[in-house]
């Protein structure tokens, strides 16, 4: 990131937490059957927390605590993957109002998911205790990298760091409920579409919403313009975090910019396929599938410090300044996060 | 008090329970045709609703609650599409200019539909008697709901004096319920649309007789029953959920394919897989009912998976039946290679 304009800021904090807090992960047996080993889960970060290393060894020796656990652990899991399947052959599983599959989504969609969030991506999660740990509240993270791998990720960053096992419920675009398997996919991750009704659904429910306002503006901006906030909707999600009176919490996430360089955008193809754009990156389309592979680049998502939206008369809602300043508010936190979270950064892959 | 399309089986049970209760002097059931079922102690009257005859019924019975259930999706016997829309729409008018002229009526209920609201994928997941619809059915009994409840609002606004409630019912299923939802719960092979896992809402028939009865009395204390109001019970299926508790293997089609078939079945008459139901298998529908249970009172019995299973109790078990395919499982989970071990599978359920 040679090229971008890089503010220069006092970073011990960030830095200094970072090297304190390695990343807290969900045991592996835990993962498969989500029913059993509550005590499991507390006590296994213990040892990677008394020995500070980096992310790969943490793997490891998971996979060394996994088997001190003995045969009883793999029995248990074949136990408890039958009994899975049981459940999903008869139909007897639960989903909510809006779709979300949450049996589904923790034990295969996440798994699947979870090497591209671990090895391939290596995301690096700082300040997840800025996430409550009960009631609602809004992350407002930044969009880009072509294709919302973003949002995926940042779903897998909370899901396995919060301490409270929290999941997060993204808002999506329209066209994602358009087209086949993706909608459904969504749906029974908990997505919903990006309309006010839906989020103040599910923040009243007392749910953790992901949106992301920059919507396609962002996600399909060009390689230049890369971590330049892009014009953050009509502060939509402002007033309804406000309405329910549920804090905002700013996310950053650096790293997903790099992963389909967009270096142009065939308009003529993207109007006839009726997408908002369709990007052109050095391997994409020219080597075909292979080049829809994105680049294995390190990420980094910071959440900030939560925005209080309760301390408002409940008129403020409908004051379009307040909107603008607080939506502005968010906008520079979130942009110089990521400023800041750039110049840490060492390469744009490790 | 008068009800109006009692030869359909949810008619006729309606009538049946709503004499028994005690402020109910004299029903009067009405149908252009006449019923298989018996209606115990209503008084019939073959009588068309699409004819202006129906006012004068209206005035010799001098009836002073209507209950109108006669806006259905499904042709009675012969009946084709237009006579049915004939009924629904230029039906709803007549009994409507009816009342208008009858100064003894003082409660008007309507059946109608979730169907209002169509279903797109640009729709909020769940919606609420507010939300306006982003894109209004096109035609078949959606679309007759949506001007059957536009010609009620205008009746509502004429005669400010008469308490109308339209009861927007999801899909209703039961043993005995001929809904279009329950046929094509009954065929061997469910097709679907390839890619899409619709989200779909039930309510029991019995619900719907009891909610019927409550909006049709004085309304309780605490509680107001004129208004619109969504029925439906608790929860969410989607549609692969129901197929498997079914037992019947879906089969996925692409949406030009199913769209194809579905007007060629129509052509050929054997089921109306119309249109509009398509959108519903495709998209699905959720509504809240959070009216339903705060305004209204009304608390149904059954949730949306407890009347699903109910209508699957009384199908037949289909070629793959949820029963056979667990006892795979703990098969599998019983042989000596899975161990079994301390905790054997069936404990886990």
């Amino acid at each position: 990131m040679a090229d971008a304009k890089v503010i220069p800021f006092d970073d011990d904090r960030s830095r200094g937490s970072a090297a304190q807090r390695p990343q807290r992960r969900r045991s592996a047996g835990n993962r498969r059957a989500g029913t059993e080993s509550g005590p499991v889960r507390e006590v296994q970060p213990l040892p990677t927390r008394a020995v500070p290393q980096d992310d790969v060894p943490v793997t490891a020796e998971q996979e060394a605590s996994d088997r001190s656990q003995g045969d009883g652990g793999l029995e248990r899991r074949i136990a408890g993957g039958l009994a899975f399947l049981r459940r999903r052959l008869t139909g007897d599983y639960e989903v909510d109002d809006f779709g979300y599959d949450e049996e589904l989504t923790d034990q295969v969609l996440m798994s699947l998911l979870r090497p591209l969030y671990d090895k391939y991506f290596r995301v690096e999660v700082k300040g997840v205790e800025n996430i409550p740990s009960e009631g609602g509240a809004l992350i407002v993270a930044n969009h880009s990298g072509t294709l919302p791998m973003d949002g995926l990720m940042m779903q897998v960053a909370v899901h396995d760091n919060h301490p409270a096992g929290r999941h997060l419920r993204l808002l999506a675009a329209d066209l994602v409920f358009m087209l086949p398997v993706v909608n459904e996919l969504a749906r029974k991750l908990g997505h919903t579409l990006a309309c006010s009704e839906d989020a103040a659904r599910l923040l009243e429910q007392g749910e953790l919403v992901g949106v992301m306002p920059e919507g396609f503006k962002g996600l399909g901006k060009p390689f230049a313009d890369r971590y330049k906030l892009q014009r953050f909707g009509r502060g939509g999600f402002v007033s309804t975090a406000l309405r329910a009176g549920t804090p905002i919490v700013p996310c950053s996430i650096v790293g997903a910019e790099e992963i389909y360089p967009m270096i142009g955008n065939a308009k003529t193809v993207a109007r006839l396929l009726g997408f908002p754009y369709f990007p052109l990156t050095p391997t994409f389309p020219w080597l075909g599938p292979l080049g829809a592979i994105p680049l294995p680049t390190k990420w980094t998502i910071q959440f900030g410090e939560p925005i209080p939206t309760d301390g408002y008369p409940p008129e403020a809602a409908e004051d379009p300044m307040l909107m603008f300043n607080l939506t502005d508010q968010v906008r520079e936190q979130i942009q110089h996060t990521l400023y800041k979270l750039l110049v840490q950064r060492r390469s744009v892959f490790f | 008090m008068l009800v109006t399309g009692v030869a359909r089986p949810l008619g006729g049970r309606f009538v049946r329970r709503i004499q028994r209760d005690p402020d109910v002097d004299r029903v009067v059931a009405v149908d252009a045709v006449p019923p298989e079922h018996h209606l115990g102690g209503a008084d019939f009257v073959q009588a068309d609703i699409r004819q202006p005859g129906i006012a004068r019924v209206l005035a010799e019975t001098g009836a002073d609650t209507i209950v109108h259930l006669d806006v259905t999706g499904t042709p009675l016997g012969s009946g084709n599409r237009a006579s049915l829309k004939e009924t629904n729409v230029i039906g709803t008018m007549q009994l409507l200019g009816a009342c208008q002229k009858s100064p003894s009526v003082r409660r008007l209920v309507v059946k109608s539909s979730t169907n209002v609201y169509g279903s797109a994928p640009r729709d909020p997941a769940v919606f609420t008697e507010t939300t306006p619809p982003k894109s209004l059915p096109s035609g078949g009994f959606a679309k007759d709901t949506v001007e059957v409840e536009g010609y009620v609002r205008g009746f509502a606004r004429r005669r400010p004096d008469v308490a109308v409630a339209v009861l927007r019912f999801a899909n209703i299923l039961g043993p005995t319920a001929d809904t279009p939802l329950a046929s094509y719960f009954s065929l061997p092979v469910l097709p679907t649309v390839f890619g899409y896992d619709p989200r779909l809402q039930f309510v029991h028939e019995d619900d719907v007789i009891e909610v019927l009865r409550l909006a049709s009395h004085e309304p309780r204390r605490g509680t107001l029953n004129s208004g619109t109001f969504n029925i439906a019970g608790d929860g969410v299926l989607l549609l692969s959920q129901c197929s498997r508790r079914l037992g019947r293997p879906t089969m996925p089609l692409l949406l030009p394919a199913v769209t194809w078939a579905g007007s060629l079945v129509r052509t050929l008459g054997m089921t109306d897989f119309s249109p509009e139901q398509i959108r519903l298998l495709t998209h699905g529908r959720v509504v809240a009912t959070g009216q339903m249970r705060e305004t209204l009172g009304f608390q149904p019995k059954y949730t949306t998976a407890e009347t699903f299973a109910d209508f699957a109790r009384s199908q037949g078990p289909g070629l793959l039946p949820p029963e056979a395919l667990a006892g795979a499982v703990d098969r599998i989970a019983a042989l000596p290679l899975a161990g079994g071990g301390q905790t054997p599978t069936q404990s886990a359920d």
